[in-house]
Protein backbone atom coordinates (compact mmCIF):
# COMPACT_ATOMS: atom_id res chain seq x y z
CA UNK A 1 0.00 0.00 0.00
CA UNK A 2 1.59 3.28 -1.37
CA UNK A 3 0.75 5.87 1.45
CA UNK A 4 2.62 8.84 0.19
CA UNK A 5 0.67 8.86 -2.56
CA UNK A 6 -2.20 10.00 -0.87
CA UNK A 7 -0.62 13.30 1.11
CA UNK A 8 -1.46 16.27 0.31
CA UNK A 9 0.41 19.18 -1.21
CA UNK A 10 0.14 20.88 1.99
CA UNK A 11 1.43 17.97 3.88
CA UNK A 12 4.08 17.83 1.47
CA UNK A 13 5.02 21.28 2.03
CA UNK A 14 5.28 20.98 5.67
CA UNK A 15 6.99 18.23 5.10
CA UNK A 16 10.09 19.41 2.88
CA UNK A 17 9.88 22.51 4.50
CA UNK A 18 9.00 21.98 8.48
CA UNK A 19 8.05 25.24 9.89
CA UNK A 20 9.36 26.29 13.52
CA UNK A 21 11.85 23.00 13.83
CA UNK A 22 14.44 22.78 16.31
CA UNK A 23 15.07 22.98 20.07
CA UNK A 24 13.83 25.40 22.12
CA UNK A 25 16.41 26.91 24.62
CA UNK A 26 14.97 27.50 27.94
CA UNK A 27 11.19 27.08 26.95
CA UNK A 28 8.04 27.05 29.48
CA UNK A 29 6.65 24.50 28.82
CA UNK A 30 7.61 20.83 27.16
CA UNK A 31 6.08 17.46 26.21
CA UNK A 32 7.26 14.20 24.40
CA UNK A 33 4.35 12.23 22.99
CA UNK A 34 4.38 8.77 20.72
CA UNK A 35 7.11 6.77 21.67
CA UNK A 36 10.02 4.88 19.18
CA UNK A 37 8.13 1.43 19.22
CA UNK A 38 5.31 3.06 17.50
CA UNK A 39 7.61 4.84 15.36
CA UNK A 40 6.12 8.32 15.82
CA UNK A 41 8.12 10.75 18.39
CA UNK A 42 6.99 14.17 18.90
CA UNK A 43 8.72 16.92 21.28
CA UNK A 44 6.79 20.04 21.56
CA UNK A 45 8.24 23.02 23.07
CA UNK A 46 6.21 26.36 23.92
CA UNK A 47 7.05 29.62 25.49
CA UNK A 48 4.07 31.55 27.05
CA UNK A 49 4.17 35.50 28.15
CA UNK A 50 1.93 37.55 29.59
CA UNK A 51 -0.06 40.45 28.36
CA UNK A 52 -2.80 42.95 28.18
CA UNK A 53 -5.96 41.30 27.10
CA UNK A 54 -7.16 42.64 24.11
CA UNK A 55 -10.73 41.06 24.71
CA UNK A 56 -11.42 41.73 28.56
CA UNK A 57 -9.58 43.51 31.55
CA UNK A 58 -6.67 42.51 32.89
CA UNK A 59 -3.72 40.05 31.30
CA UNK A 60 -3.74 37.25 29.31
CA UNK A 61 -1.42 34.63 28.44
CA UNK A 62 -0.29 34.12 24.46
CA UNK A 63 2.12 31.60 22.99
CA UNK A 64 4.65 33.81 21.80
CA UNK A 65 6.89 30.81 20.47
CA UNK A 66 6.50 27.52 19.25
CA UNK A 67 8.67 25.07 18.44
CA UNK A 68 8.87 21.01 17.50
CA UNK A 69 11.31 17.31 16.90
CA UNK A 70 10.27 14.72 15.32
CA UNK A 71 10.98 11.43 14.58
CA UNK A 72 8.40 10.15 12.38
CA UNK A 73 6.88 9.67 9.00
CA UNK A 74 5.27 12.41 6.72
CA UNK A 75 2.55 12.90 8.60
CA UNK A 76 4.37 12.96 11.76
CA UNK A 77 6.29 15.71 10.71
CA UNK A 78 3.81 17.62 8.77
CA UNK A 79 0.97 17.58 11.91
CA UNK A 80 3.76 18.26 14.66
CA UNK A 81 5.19 21.46 11.94
CA UNK A 82 1.68 22.93 11.26
CA UNK A 83 0.43 22.42 14.72
CA UNK A 84 3.27 24.95 16.01
CA UNK A 85 2.09 27.27 12.77
CA UNK A 86 -1.89 26.99 14.75
CA UNK A 87 -0.94 27.80 17.77
CA UNK A 88 2.02 30.65 17.81
CA UNK A 89 0.04 34.00 18.85
CA UNK A 90 -2.73 32.66 20.08
CA UNK A 91 -4.06 32.78 23.53
CA UNK A 92 -3.71 29.47 26.30
CA UNK A 93 -7.18 29.00 25.84
CA UNK A 94 -7.52 28.73 22.62
CA UNK A 95 -4.33 26.88 21.95
CA UNK A 96 -5.05 24.35 24.17
CA UNK A 97 -8.63 23.24 22.48
CA UNK A 98 -6.76 22.90 19.10
CA UNK A 99 -8.07 19.69 18.14
CA UNK A 100 -6.78 17.02 15.31
CA UNK A 101 -9.61 17.26 13.01
CA UNK A 102 -8.59 21.09 12.85
CA UNK A 103 -5.08 20.37 12.47
CA UNK A 104 -6.16 17.26 9.48
CA UNK A 105 -8.01 20.65 7.76
CA UNK A 106 -5.59 22.82 8.38
CA UNK A 107 -2.96 20.36 6.03
CA UNK A 108 -6.07 19.39 3.28
CA UNK A 109 -6.72 16.19 5.27
CA UNK A 110 -4.56 12.89 5.41
CA UNK A 111 -4.83 9.47 4.76
CA UNK A 112 -7.21 6.91 6.99
CA UNK A 113 -4.13 5.13 8.42
CA UNK A 114 -1.91 8.75 9.01
CA UNK A 115 -4.93 10.51 11.48
CA UNK A 116 -2.89 9.50 14.48
CA UNK A 117 -0.30 11.17 13.64
CA UNK A 118 -2.98 14.34 14.32
CA UNK A 119 -3.93 13.20 17.50
CA UNK A 120 -0.59 12.86 18.31
CA UNK A 121 0.32 16.49 17.47
CA UNK A 122 -3.14 17.44 19.29
CA UNK A 123 -1.69 15.53 22.60
CA UNK A 124 1.65 17.03 21.84
CA UNK A 125 0.29 20.48 22.28
CA UNK A 126 -1.85 19.98 25.71
CA UNK A 127 0.44 18.29 27.31
CA UNK A 128 3.03 21.21 26.53
CA UNK A 129 0.72 23.37 28.03
CA UNK A 130 0.08 21.32 30.86
CA UNK A 131 3.53 21.10 31.27
CA UNK A 132 3.81 24.77 31.63
CA UNK A 133 0.64 24.86 33.47
CA UNK A 134 2.19 23.05 36.22
CA UNK A 135 5.33 24.68 36.16
CA UNK A 136 3.46 28.02 37.04
CA UNK A 137 2.17 26.16 39.84
CA UNK A 138 5.19 24.83 40.85
CA UNK A 139 6.87 28.32 41.13
CA UNK A 140 3.90 30.21 42.87
CA UNK A 141 3.90 27.24 45.37
CA UNK A 142 7.56 26.12 45.93
CA UNK A 143 7.25 25.82 49.46
CA UNK A 144 4.04 23.29 49.38
CA UNK B 1 18.70 15.37 -10.89
CA UNK B 2 19.14 11.66 -11.60
CA UNK B 3 16.06 9.18 -11.36
CA UNK B 4 17.62 5.94 -10.20
CA UNK B 5 15.12 2.90 -9.46
CA UNK B 6 16.34 1.00 -6.72
CA UNK B 7 13.26 -1.05 -5.86
CA UNK B 8 13.77 -3.68 -8.49
CA UNK B 9 11.76 -6.17 -5.75
CA UNK B 10 8.88 -4.58 -5.74
CA UNK B 11 8.90 -4.50 -9.85
CA UNK B 12 10.94 -4.27 -13.09
CA UNK B 13 10.73 -3.33 -16.56
CA UNK B 14 9.95 -5.15 -19.37
CA UNK B 15 12.51 -6.19 -21.48
CA UNK B 16 12.55 -5.14 -25.12
CA UNK B 17 13.02 -8.75 -26.43
CA UNK B 18 9.75 -9.44 -24.77
CA UNK B 19 7.94 -6.77 -25.44
CA UNK B 20 9.13 -6.99 -29.14
CA UNK B 21 8.04 -11.18 -28.74
CA UNK B 22 4.24 -10.19 -26.82
CA UNK B 23 3.43 -7.88 -30.11
CA UNK B 24 1.98 -10.13 -32.66
CA UNK B 25 -0.45 -11.46 -29.82
CA UNK B 26 -2.68 -7.81 -29.23
CA UNK B 27 -3.59 -7.28 -32.63
CA UNK B 28 -2.70 -9.93 -35.09
CA UNK B 29 -2.52 -13.82 -33.47
CA UNK B 30 -5.35 -12.35 -30.99
CA UNK B 31 -7.44 -15.64 -30.90
CA UNK B 32 -8.88 -17.78 -28.16
CA UNK B 33 -6.55 -20.68 -27.64
CA UNK B 34 -9.72 -22.64 -27.10
CA UNK B 35 -11.18 -22.20 -30.48
CA UNK B 36 -11.14 -24.96 -32.56
CA UNK B 37 -10.35 -22.45 -35.83
CA UNK B 38 -6.85 -21.37 -37.17
CA UNK B 39 -6.47 -18.16 -34.95
CA UNK B 40 -7.64 -19.96 -32.13
CA UNK B 41 -4.60 -22.69 -33.08
CA UNK B 42 -2.20 -19.80 -33.33
CA UNK B 43 -2.91 -19.10 -30.07
CA UNK B 44 -2.91 -22.60 -28.46
CA UNK B 45 0.40 -23.12 -30.33
CA UNK B 46 1.87 -19.84 -28.58
CA UNK B 47 0.68 -21.01 -24.98
CA UNK B 48 2.46 -24.41 -25.53
CA UNK B 49 5.62 -23.28 -26.75
CA UNK B 50 5.73 -20.82 -23.96
CA UNK B 51 4.90 -23.99 -21.67
CA UNK B 52 7.81 -25.57 -23.14
CA UNK B 53 10.62 -22.95 -22.42
CA UNK B 54 9.07 -22.63 -18.82
CA UNK B 55 9.29 -26.48 -18.45
CA UNK B 56 13.21 -26.69 -19.91
CA UNK B 57 13.74 -23.48 -17.79
CA UNK B 58 12.83 -25.42 -14.20
CA UNK B 59 13.48 -29.10 -16.01
CA UNK B 60 10.43 -30.09 -15.78
CA UNK B 61 8.05 -31.75 -17.81
CA UNK B 62 5.42 -29.19 -19.65
CA UNK B 63 2.18 -30.42 -18.16
CA UNK B 64 3.46 -29.43 -14.88
CA UNK B 65 3.81 -26.08 -15.41
CA UNK B 66 -0.04 -24.23 -14.83
CA UNK B 67 -0.46 -20.20 -15.61
CA UNK B 68 -2.19 -18.62 -13.26
CA UNK B 69 -3.01 -15.08 -12.76
CA UNK B 70 -0.41 -14.05 -10.15
CA UNK B 71 2.26 -14.90 -7.99
CA UNK B 72 -0.35 -14.49 -5.41
CA UNK B 73 -2.87 -16.71 -7.05
CA UNK B 74 0.01 -19.61 -7.78
CA UNK B 75 0.60 -19.40 -4.02
CA UNK B 76 -3.10 -19.56 -3.46
CA UNK B 77 -3.70 -22.32 -5.69
CA UNK B 78 -1.03 -24.26 -4.68
CA UNK B 79 -1.58 -24.43 -0.75
CA UNK B 80 -5.44 -24.20 -0.45
CA UNK B 81 -5.70 -26.35 -4.04
CA UNK B 82 -3.53 -28.95 -2.05
CA UNK B 83 -5.39 -28.91 1.64
CA UNK B 84 -8.94 -29.27 -0.84
CA UNK B 85 -7.43 -32.62 -1.90
CA UNK B 86 -7.30 -34.02 1.14
CA UNK B 87 -10.35 -35.44 3.11
CA UNK B 88 -12.08 -33.34 4.96
CA UNK B 89 -10.36 -34.10 8.36
CA UNK B 90 -8.00 -31.34 9.86
CA UNK B 91 -4.12 -31.40 8.71
CA UNK B 92 -1.23 -30.01 10.04
CA UNK B 93 0.66 -27.22 7.97
CA UNK B 94 4.40 -25.69 8.04
CA UNK B 95 5.83 -22.54 6.79
CA UNK B 96 7.74 -20.00 7.92
CA UNK B 97 7.70 -16.31 9.75
CA UNK B 98 8.94 -14.37 6.96
CA UNK B 99 6.88 -15.77 4.44
CA UNK B 100 5.21 -13.52 1.84
CA UNK B 101 1.78 -12.09 2.80
CA UNK B 102 0.60 -14.35 0.02
CA UNK B 103 1.49 -17.10 1.57
CA UNK B 104 1.23 -16.44 5.34
CA UNK B 105 -2.35 -15.25 4.83
CA UNK B 106 -3.14 -18.05 2.67
CA UNK B 107 -1.73 -20.20 6.19
CA UNK B 108 -4.05 -18.12 8.24
CA UNK B 109 -6.82 -18.49 6.61
CA UNK B 110 -6.79 -22.41 6.77
CA UNK B 111 -6.01 -21.98 9.95
CA UNK B 112 -9.59 -20.03 10.34
CA UNK B 113 -10.64 -23.44 9.02
CA UNK B 114 -9.20 -25.42 11.81
CA UNK B 115 -6.04 -26.86 10.36
CA UNK B 116 -3.17 -26.43 12.61
CA UNK B 117 -0.03 -24.42 11.11
CA UNK B 118 3.53 -23.78 12.50
CA UNK B 119 5.04 -20.65 11.80
CA UNK B 120 9.05 -21.49 11.97
CA UNK B 121 10.99 -19.04 13.22
CA UNK B 122 14.10 -17.84 11.24
CA UNK B 123 17.63 -16.77 13.24
CA UNK B 124 19.36 -13.45 13.56
CA UNK B 125 19.76 -13.49 9.48
CA UNK B 126 16.47 -14.93 8.57
CA UNK B 127 17.24 -18.29 8.05
CA UNK B 128 14.69 -20.87 8.87
CA UNK B 129 15.27 -22.71 12.09
CA UNK B 130 15.62 -26.35 10.53
CA UNK B 131 15.91 -28.11 14.29
CA UNK B 132 12.37 -26.64 14.75
CA UNK B 133 11.25 -27.79 11.20
CA UNK B 134 12.18 -31.44 12.40
CA UNK B 135 10.47 -31.19 15.65
CA UNK B 136 7.40 -29.85 13.99
CA UNK B 137 6.51 -32.76 11.23
CA UNK B 138 3.72 -35.18 12.91
CA UNK B 139 1.87 -37.95 11.37
CA UNK B 140 -0.51 -34.97 10.63
CA UNK B 141 1.89 -32.73 8.80
CA UNK B 142 1.04 -32.63 4.58
CA UNK B 143 2.71 -29.36 3.57
CA UNK B 144 5.78 -27.50 4.07
CA UNK B 145 6.16 -24.53 2.57
CA UNK B 146 9.26 -22.15 2.73
CA UNK B 147 10.34 -19.06 0.43
CA UNK B 148 13.12 -19.38 -1.86
CA UNK B 149 14.92 -16.06 -1.18
CA UNK B 150 13.28 -13.54 1.02
CA UNK B 151 12.37 -10.53 -0.42
CA UNK B 152 12.66 -8.16 2.25
CA UNK B 153 16.17 -9.04 3.23
CA UNK B 154 17.47 -11.21 0.12
CA UNK B 155 18.20 -14.15 2.83
CA UNK B 156 18.43 -17.58 1.21
CA UNK B 157 17.01 -20.45 2.64
CA UNK B 158 18.66 -23.99 2.19
CA UNK B 159 15.91 -25.43 -0.18
CA UNK B 160 17.54 -28.89 -0.50
CA UNK B 161 18.10 -29.49 2.86
CA UNK B 162 14.64 -29.10 3.64
CA UNK B 163 13.58 -31.35 0.73
CA UNK B 164 16.04 -33.60 2.20
CA UNK B 165 14.83 -33.38 5.49
CA UNK B 166 10.75 -33.75 4.58
CA UNK B 167 12.10 -37.26 2.29
CA UNK B 168 13.72 -38.83 5.40
CA UNK B 169 9.86 -39.24 6.38
CA UNK B 170 8.76 -41.84 4.83
CA UNK B 171 5.45 -42.79 6.54
CA UNK B 172 3.77 -40.90 4.58
CA UNK B 173 3.95 -38.69 2.08
CA UNK B 174 4.68 -34.89 2.99
CA UNK B 175 4.84 -31.77 -0.36
CA UNK B 176 6.70 -29.27 -0.19
CA UNK B 177 6.02 -25.49 -2.08
CA UNK B 178 8.60 -23.09 -2.49
CA UNK B 179 7.80 -19.14 -3.76
CA UNK B 180 10.40 -18.72 -5.60
CA UNK B 181 9.00 -15.02 -6.47
CA UNK B 182 12.54 -13.43 -6.30
CA UNK B 183 14.74 -16.01 -7.73
CA UNK B 184 14.36 -16.31 -11.05
CA UNK B 185 17.33 -14.00 -12.48
CA UNK B 186 20.07 -14.95 -9.87
CA UNK B 187 18.84 -18.39 -8.33
CA UNK B 188 18.85 -22.23 -9.35
CA UNK B 189 15.47 -23.10 -10.79
CA UNK B 190 16.42 -27.08 -11.59
CA UNK B 191 13.07 -28.35 -9.67
CA UNK B 192 14.72 -31.67 -9.49
CA UNK B 193 17.28 -30.44 -7.83
CA UNK B 194 15.45 -28.41 -5.31
CA UNK B 195 13.71 -31.17 -4.79
CA UNK B 196 10.35 -29.56 -4.26
CA UNK B 197 6.69 -30.69 -5.26
CA UNK B 198 5.30 -27.01 -6.19
CA UNK B 199 6.96 -23.67 -6.99
CA UNK B 200 5.78 -20.73 -7.90
CA UNK B 201 7.04 -18.00 -9.74
CA UNK B 202 5.74 -14.36 -10.94
CA UNK B 203 6.81 -12.79 -14.27
CA UNK B 204 6.83 -8.95 -13.79
CA UNK B 205 9.65 -9.78 -11.43
CA UNK B 206 12.10 -11.06 -14.05
CA UNK B 207 11.28 -8.60 -17.08
CA UNK B 208 7.94 -10.15 -18.11
CA UNK B 209 4.55 -8.35 -18.21
CA UNK B 210 2.18 -8.53 -15.00
CA UNK B 211 -0.78 -10.10 -14.53
CA UNK B 212 0.62 -13.39 -15.00
CA UNK B 213 2.00 -16.32 -12.90
CA UNK B 214 3.33 -19.76 -13.03
CA UNK B 215 2.55 -22.68 -10.93
CA UNK B 216 4.56 -25.44 -11.06
CA UNK B 217 2.95 -28.94 -10.10
CA UNK B 218 5.14 -31.86 -9.64
CA UNK B 219 3.37 -35.24 -11.21
CA UNK B 220 1.15 -36.94 -9.08
CA UNK B 221 0.80 -34.08 -6.65
CA UNK B 222 -3.16 -33.37 -6.52
CA UNK B 223 -4.22 -29.88 -6.59
CA UNK B 224 -8.08 -28.83 -6.45
CA UNK B 225 -9.14 -25.61 -7.99
CA UNK B 226 -10.24 -23.47 -6.02
CA UNK B 227 -11.89 -21.28 -8.62
CA UNK B 228 -14.46 -22.45 -11.39
CA UNK B 229 -15.81 -22.10 -14.97
CA UNK B 230 -13.53 -23.79 -17.35
CA UNK B 231 -11.09 -26.41 -18.34
CA UNK B 232 -7.97 -24.37 -18.79
CA UNK B 233 -5.02 -25.17 -17.47
CA UNK B 234 -6.44 -28.33 -16.22
CA UNK B 235 -9.39 -27.01 -14.84
CA UNK B 236 -6.75 -25.54 -12.18
CA UNK B 237 -6.86 -21.32 -13.60
CA UNK B 238 -10.08 -21.38 -15.58
CA UNK B 239 -10.58 -18.11 -18.08
CA UNK B 240 -9.08 -17.43 -21.01
CA UNK B 241 -5.49 -17.66 -21.56
CA UNK B 242 -3.64 -14.30 -21.57
CA UNK B 243 -1.66 -15.00 -24.64
CA UNK B 244 0.79 -12.27 -25.02
CA UNK B 245 1.26 -12.45 -20.99
CA UNK B 246 2.07 -16.01 -21.42
CA UNK B 247 4.07 -15.36 -24.09
CA UNK B 248 5.92 -12.34 -22.56
CA UNK B 249 6.62 -14.30 -19.30
CA UNK B 250 8.05 -17.14 -21.26
CA UNK B 251 10.73 -15.37 -22.82
CA UNK B 252 11.52 -13.39 -19.90
CA UNK B 253 12.24 -16.05 -18.21
CA UNK B 254 14.42 -18.17 -20.69
CA UNK B 255 16.29 -14.63 -21.01
CA UNK B 256 16.31 -14.04 -17.40
CA UNK B 257 17.60 -17.69 -16.72
CA UNK B 258 20.23 -17.94 -19.65
CA UNK B 259 21.85 -14.21 -18.31
CA UNK B 260 22.03 -15.44 -14.82
CA UNK B 261 25.88 -15.36 -14.04
CA UNK B 262 26.43 -12.55 -15.84
CA UNK B 263 23.50 -10.34 -14.51
CA UNK B 264 24.73 -11.92 -11.08
CA UNK B 265 28.11 -10.92 -10.54
CA UNK B 266 27.75 -7.51 -12.02
CA UNK B 267 24.90 -7.00 -9.65
CA UNK B 268 26.61 -8.65 -6.79
CA UNK B 269 29.63 -6.12 -7.31
CA UNK B 270 27.51 -2.85 -7.27
CA UNK B 271 25.24 -4.20 -5.01
CA UNK B 272 28.68 -4.88 -2.37
CA UNK B 273 29.19 -1.49 -3.42
CA UNK B 274 26.34 0.51 -1.69
CA UNK B 275 26.87 -1.62 1.16
CA UNK B 276 30.46 -0.91 2.14
CA UNK B 277 29.36 3.15 0.98
CA UNK B 278 26.77 3.24 3.37
CA UNK B 279 28.54 1.73 6.27
CA UNK B 280 31.19 4.18 5.51
CA UNK B 281 29.55 7.48 5.24
CA UNK B 282 26.49 6.58 7.88
CA UNK B 283 27.11 5.49 11.52
CA UNK B 284 24.22 3.73 13.38
CA UNK B 285 23.55 1.58 10.05
CA UNK B 286 23.09 -2.38 10.04
CA UNK B 287 22.71 -4.70 7.37
CA UNK B 288 19.28 -7.02 7.76
CA UNK B 289 19.85 -10.50 6.00
CA UNK B 290 22.27 -13.27 5.89
CA UNK B 291 25.65 -11.69 5.43
CA UNK B 292 27.03 -14.33 2.76
CA UNK B 293 23.69 -16.11 1.91
CA UNK B 294 22.42 -13.81 0.25
CA UNK B 295 20.36 -12.64 -2.89
CA UNK B 296 22.80 -10.36 -5.16
CA UNK B 297 19.98 -8.03 -5.84
CA UNK B 298 19.04 -6.72 -1.88
CA UNK B 299 20.84 -4.36 0.26
CA UNK B 300 18.03 -3.78 3.16
CA UNK B 301 19.56 -1.45 6.39
CA UNK B 302 17.85 -0.03 9.35
CA UNK B 303 19.17 3.63 10.12
CA UNK B 304 18.98 4.14 14.04
CA UNK B 305 16.89 7.26 14.86
CA UNK B 306 15.10 8.11 11.89
CA UNK B 307 11.71 6.58 10.39
CA UNK B 308 11.22 4.17 6.96
CA UNK B 309 8.55 6.60 5.26
CA UNK B 310 10.08 10.23 6.00
CA UNK B 311 13.82 8.84 4.17
CA UNK B 312 11.52 7.66 1.36
CA UNK B 313 10.27 10.70 0.86
CA UNK B 314 13.45 12.44 0.73
CA UNK B 315 15.05 10.00 -1.24
CA UNK B 316 12.01 10.67 -3.63
CA UNK B 317 12.62 13.82 -3.81
CA UNK B 318 15.94 13.18 -5.21
CA UNK B 319 14.58 10.80 -8.04
CA UNK B 320 15.36 7.46 -5.96
CA UNK B 321 13.38 4.56 -5.23
CA UNK B 322 13.35 2.43 -2.58
CA UNK B 323 10.92 0.77 -0.05
CA UNK B 324 11.05 -0.06 3.59
CA UNK B 325 9.77 -2.14 6.25
CA UNK B 326 8.32 0.55 8.98
CA UNK B 327 5.12 0.84 10.10
CA UNK B 328 3.60 3.58 8.25
CA UNK B 329 4.46 2.20 4.35
CA UNK B 330 2.56 -1.21 4.87
CA UNK B 331 -0.15 0.54 6.61
CA UNK B 332 -0.38 -0.85 9.57
CA UNK B 333 0.96 -0.03 13.11
CA UNK B 334 3.15 -2.74 12.80
CA UNK B 335 6.39 -3.12 11.50
CA UNK B 336 7.64 -5.51 8.67
CA UNK B 337 7.37 -9.09 10.32
CA UNK B 338 9.84 -10.43 8.46
CA UNK B 339 12.36 -7.92 10.93
CA UNK B 340 10.36 -8.57 13.51
CA UNK B 341 10.62 -12.42 13.20
CA UNK B 342 15.04 -12.11 12.88
CA UNK B 343 14.64 -9.94 16.21
CA UNK B 344 15.11 -6.77 15.07
CA UNK B 345 13.44 -4.45 17.64
CA UNK B 346 10.69 -2.43 16.27
CA UNK B 347 12.12 1.08 17.43
CA UNK B 348 15.17 -0.16 14.70
CA UNK B 349 12.49 -1.93 12.46
CA UNK B 350 10.66 1.90 11.68
CA UNK B 351 14.00 2.50 10.38
CA UNK B 352 14.35 -0.01 7.76
CA UNK B 353 14.99 1.02 3.82
CA UNK B 354 15.47 -1.56 0.96
CA UNK B 355 17.30 -1.25 -1.95
CA UNK B 356 16.70 -3.90 -4.73
CA UNK B 357 18.79 -3.54 -7.67
CA UNK B 358 18.61 -5.12 -11.30
CA UNK B 359 20.12 -5.99 -14.31
CA UNK B 360 19.55 -1.71 -15.36
CA UNK B 361 21.27 -0.58 -12.60
CA UNK B 362 24.72 1.32 -13.09
CA UNK B 363 27.94 2.22 -11.10
CA UNK B 364 26.32 6.08 -11.73
CA UNK B 365 23.24 5.16 -10.09
CA UNK B 366 24.89 3.64 -6.85
CA UNK B 367 27.71 6.59 -6.77
CA UNK B 368 24.56 9.17 -7.20
CA UNK B 369 22.53 7.25 -4.04
CA UNK B 370 26.15 7.16 -2.25
CA UNK B 371 26.03 11.06 -2.72
CA UNK B 372 22.05 11.83 -1.71
CA UNK B 373 21.33 9.39 1.68
CA UNK B 374 24.26 10.23 3.81
CA UNK B 375 23.08 14.06 3.97
CA UNK B 376 19.38 12.77 4.06
CA UNK B 377 19.57 10.84 6.90
CA UNK B 378 21.55 13.22 8.98
CA UNK B 379 19.33 16.01 8.25
CA UNK B 380 15.97 13.93 9.46
CA UNK B 381 17.94 12.94 12.65
CA UNK B 382 18.41 15.93 13.58
CA UNK B 383 14.99 17.00 13.28
CA UNK B 384 14.25 14.22 15.81
CA UNK B 385 14.06 15.14 19.69
CA UNK B 386 16.81 13.69 21.96
CA UNK B 387 15.93 11.00 24.49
Amino acid sequence: MSINQLYSSKVLDHFFHPRNMGEMKDPDGVATVGNPVCGDVMKMYIKVKSQKSKVKSGEEEIIEDAKFQTLGCGAAIATSSIATEMIKGKPLKEAEKLTNKAVMEALGGLPPAKIHCSVLAEEAVKKAIEDYRRRKFEARNSKF
Amino acid sequence: MMKVYLDYAATTPVRPEVVKAMEPYWTLKFGNPSSIHSWGREAREAVENSRLKVASVLNCEPEEIIFTGTTTASDNLAILGLANSFSRQKFHFITSQIEHHSVLDTFKYLEKLGHNVTFLPVDQYGVVDLEFLKKSITLKTILVSVMYANNEVGTIQPIEEISKIIKTINNHKIYFHTDAATAAEYLPLDVQKLGVDLLTLGSHKFGGPKGVGILYIRKGTKILPITFGGHHEKKLWPGTEPVPLIVGMAEALSLAFSGQRLVSSRVTKLRDKLIKGVFQKIPGTILTGHPSKRLPDIASFCFKGVEGEAILLRLDAEGIAASSGSACTSGSLEPSHVLLAMGIPPEIAHGSIRFSLGRETTEEDINYVLEKLPKIIKQLREMAPKF
